[in-house]
């Protein structure tokens, strides 16, 4: 069985700056499969091209085994997509947007109406059903975009940086209802900037930079592969990256501090303490953003 | 591959957007319904009767009778152009409607062709309002006056199509009230609307038909309503089909060509 994606050396150039330069992967039924990477490393413009409102420059890709050139309304009438800019119609109430877009699908408008009712609930904002879209938080607009994306019960989820710019309270509501849509089986893409949730939600993942893929896997290998169980930092004097370097004990030393990644902290440890005289030391488990900031680089993008 | 003279592929998937439209329209009625009503009683007064009790007749017609229906095609073309330029633009630029919709079947060829439909929509409604107070007036005659409502229509896709265009092309909202101040106003008042094309310089004359839509608008919709229908009428609605037909197929690949990238 095809996967409900599979693109082969994707291409997209915008004149002579190529945003996605040659990537292949495929996603799975019912996984949630997540795209990371840096400002401008092509995300947003891959999730164009599945959604069918980019048109690709070159390579092959499938949707549910279809051609995004050829076939974009059968495509799309499968698609839920939340995209990174609210765009959410201003001349209608918080039920007017779920009914409108929902009618977009050739919903009939009585399942259209009850669609919208059920999914106010889905996302908590029964209280604003009637209230501009104007009047809404960013939290509330977020979350009545999701459900705009359910409309239509759709195949697979796209979600271009589903939580940017939310508080806590709400990106934790996001995160429990696409938890909740993963369940049952949905098949999800999305894009985030948020490692801790790129972490906490995704089965398998690729990070990206410069339109290219970097690494492809699931958060825990990816943690183990390329950075290890354990990071220690240390406060940076030149006794302690004096006596790193004598014990061979590869290290990366970011602004006042030395960050060493590792399988065994209390090794590390001990050597600290016997040799180094160390002022402050912190051990934490490594993370996905260790591996993010050691493959794309820790200098600022764009 | 794809040309600014291709003939794009349009579902009826367009009607979504046109209803979408209509029903925010109807939603806010009282502001819609109003300024097209107080406009022709504007007119009428103020040129009609003021400027008409000095001119009394043109060619054998009552002032009033001269102007009304060069009063209904301008508002064909104020309520088309208007809609398909800053209307349109909003919806695109600042509510990133267009971006919302194309993410479900619609394409973005549905979703300017039923913006166009709305725009000439809204001119049909314009005319529908007008039509009774004129008619109350006597200035218009019946029944044939009635055929100014489809004529609405297909005066508002040219119009539509044309602001489109511009719409498409405009980088900025501001710059949209080039066309406006440059060709609409030029336009409402050199289109044989409120003195004869006759009276102007022969040059004048031929670039009014030839640039100046209008002109062929006000022509077929004074025929209509004096009512003096002659075959010429198939003339000026052969060259608004033409051009109506040109400028939507070009408004539709350009704002392809914005949106799509």
């Amino acid at each position: 069985m095809p996967g409900i994606i599979e693109a082969q050396d994707l291409r997209k150039k915008f004149g002579d700056i190529n945003a996605v330069d040659g990537i292949t992967f495929a996603v799975n039924k019912g996984e949630v499969f997540g795209f990371l990477g840096p400002n401008g490393a092509g995300k947003t413009s891959t999730m164009k091209i599945i959604a069918c409102v980019s048109p690709r420059t070159s390579g092959a890709i499938r949707v549910f085994d279809m051609d995004p050139d050829t076939s974009p309304a059968e495509i799309k009438q499968r698609l839920g997509v939340v995209p990174q800019e609210t765009n959410l119609d201003p001349d209608f109430t918080c039920y007017g947007n779920l009914f409108t877009y929902a009618r977009y699908f050739d919903i009939p408008p009585d399942l259209a109406s009850k669609k919208a009712e059920e999914l106010l609930e889905f996302v908590q904002l029964q209280e604003k059903r009637d209230v501009t879209v104007e009047k809404l938080s960013g939290g509330m607009k977020r979350r009545l975009i999701l459900a705009r994306a359910l409309v239509n019960n759709p195949d697979l989820l796209i979600l271009d940086e589903p939580t940017i710019g939310l508080d806590p309270q709400a990106r934790h509501l996001i995160w429990e209802r696409l938890k909740l849509l993963q369940s049952q089986g949905n098949t999800i893409i999305l894009t985030t900037h948020y490692l801790d949730e790129a972490a906490r939600l995704c089965d398998r993942l690729v990070i990206m930079d410069n339109g290219k893929i970097l690494v492809e896997g699931t958060p825990v290998d990816l943690v183990k592969q390329y950075v290890g169980n354990e990071v220690v930092e240390i406060e940076k004097t030149d006794e302690v990256l004096a006596c790193l370097s004598k014990n061979t004990i590869p290290f990366e030393a970011i602004g006042d501090s030395v960050q060493v990644a590792t399988d065994s902290s209390r090794e590390i440890a001990k050597i600290l303490f016997d040799q180094c005289s160390p002022h402050k030391v912190i051990t934490r488990p490594a993370t996905l953003e260790d591996v993010f900031l050691k493959l794309t680089g820790r200098k600022l993008k764009e | 591959m794809n040309h600014i003279w291709t003939v794009p592929r349009i579902s009826s998937r367009a009607w979504k957007v046109w209803h979408r439209n209509l029903v925010v329209f109807f939603r806010t009625w009282k502001v819609n319904f109003f300024p097209p009503l107080i406009e022709a009683f504007l007119y009428l007064f103020a040129i009609g009767m003021g400027i008409g009790s000095y001119v009394q007749q043109i060619d054998g017609i009552p002032y009033v009778n001269f102007i009304a229906p060069a009063i209904l095609a301008i508002s064909v073309m104020n309520s088309a152009f208007f809609e398909c330029t800053y209307g349109s633009y909003v919806r695109m630029y600042y509510q990133k409607s267009f971006d919302a919709m194309i993410a479900t079947p619609l394409s973005i060829e549905d979703v300017i062709a039923g913006e166009l439909l709305w725009g000439a929509t809204r001119s049909l409604l314009y005319v529908i309002i007008m039509l009774p107070v004129f008619v109350a007036f006597g200035v218009i005659s019946l029944p044939t006056s009635l055929l100014a409502i489809p004529l609405a229509f297909l005066g508002g896709l040219m119009f539509g199509g044309i602001a489109m265009c511009f719409t498409a092309i405009t980088p900025s909202i501001d710059t949209l009230n080039y066309p406006s101040f440059l060709f609409i106003t030029p336009m409402a008042l050199f289109s044989g609307t409120f003195f004869p094309l006759t009276l102007l310089p022969v040059a004048f004359q031929y670039i009014a038909l030839i640039f100046f839509p209008l002109t062929h608008l006000v022509a077929i919709m004074r025929m209509l309503t004096l009512p003096a229908i002659t075959s010429v009428l198939l003339l000026h609605l052969s060259w608004i089909i033409v051009v109506t037909a040109i400028f939507c197929i070009i408004a539709i690949n350009l704002m392809r060509k914005r949106l799509i990238v």
